[in-house]
């Protein structure tokens, strides 16, 4: 008994730490529980998003037609000459800004900081709110002045806008989540709702405001630089 | 209980990577922006992507500081996936070849740029309004 209860107060590293935490009748994961709930989620989201991407590249590989030149449809023109891809790359510093905002609030959370978490969860919310109306606009000028559809576009292969809309709204309808959830978090924060139960739940929905950065890294990977 | 033993750790690894997380987007822009082709762009665009994936889910997402049960439940399952990639790949390029071969598609076809079809070299002056 007492061996079993002093093995219990400090578990073992590494392989070690493994065999012990799988081989008991016992709790496996030293985490509180919404925590490894939101893991599971997400990983089950990485196949959804994984399935997106690899019909993605299934199509494009088979398509015969040429596929449309993505630096220059998501050019922009600031009065001059169009620069490429620009408003991607805008998106994407957005999104990698408000990561880091995440992560600050996740870590004034745990010390118990209410004003700062507050204020950095409202300002990923921002940011997120910002990348969704990029996005919106994104659309909107392709669909409005280029007459990319679903099912076919001027350019090139058809499968191009069913992909593109299919994903990148899939992604969008993450960050809208996002920042909701975010809202509802921060405001909890403010009114002092988790001075009792902790400030974990901030790191979770910093866990999940990662992944929907993290997604976006592979969007922009695959969708729009190759 | 648990609440102050949560994941804390020293503000400056978070503006190291985040900074890092800047810079690496900022080249993998570049990669488009100076119009690196072929293998080249390839290998830089994934190489870029797998830095900043890797740094978001073990700094941001604390994985490398999770306990090994943790750590193999997230990272393992979505291994598997390279194995889907693959078989898609093969498949994928034997149905490209067939269209070509038996089907008389043409290789050598182009797509077309926002420039081609809204006529002369300036594509972007309606995109402006």
């Amino acid at each position: 008994m007492s061996e079993a209860a002093v093995a219990a107060n400090s578990p073992a590293e590494g392989m070690d730490g493994l065999v012990d935490d799988w081989s008991a009748d016992k709790q496996a994961y030293h985490v509180p529980w919404g925590k490894a709930m939101m893991w599971l989620f997400l990983v089950s989201d990485t196949f959804i998003f994984s399935c997106f991407l690899v019909g993605y590249l299934n199509v494009r590989m088979t398509t015969t037609e040429p596929w449309p030149v993505q630096s220059e449809i998501f050019a922009l023109s600031f009065g001059g000459a169009p620069i490429p891809l620009i408003l991607i790359a805008i998106m994407t510093f957005v999104l990698i800004t408000s990561s880091g905002t995440m992560a600050m609030a996740v870590n004034y959370g745990y010390r118990r900081d209410k004003t700062k978490t507050f204020w950095l969860i409202c300002a990923t919310a921002l940011f997120g709110a910002m990348f969704v109306g990029m996005q919106v606009f994104e659309w909107s000028k392709l669909i409005g002045d280029e007459g990319v559809r679903p099912w076919g576009n001027p350019f090139g292969a058809a499968q191009f806008g069913s992909i593109f809309f299919m994903v990148t709204g899939f992604h969008g309808l993450h960050v809208t989540c996002g920042v909701i959830y975010l809202m509802w978090v921060a405001l909890r924060v403010k009114r002092g709702y988790y001075d009792d139960k902790g400030f974990e739940i901030v790191e979770i929905a910093g866990l999940y405001w990662h992944f929907v950065d993290l997604v976006w890294v592979f969007i922009f990977a695959f969708f729009y630089l190759l | 209980m648990s609440s102050d033993a949560g994941q804390q750790h020293p503000l400056g690894i978070y503006y190291k990577v985040w900074i890092l997380l800047f810079v690496v987007s900022f080249f993998s822009y570049m990669v488009d922006y100076l119009e690196f082709q072929g293998a080249l762009r390839w290998t830089l665009v994934l190489l870029f992507m797998v830095i900043k994936a890797g740094f978001i889910i073990a700094i941001f997402m604390h994985v490398v500081w999770e306990r090994m049960a943790l750590a193999l439940t997230i990272l393992g399952p979505p291994v598997v996936l390279l194995l889907l990639i693959g078989l898609m790949a093969v498949e994928g390029n034997y149905t490209e070849e067939a269209r070509f071969n038996y089907m008389g598609h043409d290789r050598d076809a182009v797509a077309l740029t926002p420039a081609d079809l809204h006529g002369g070299e300036h594509g972007g002056e309606e995109e402006a309004h």
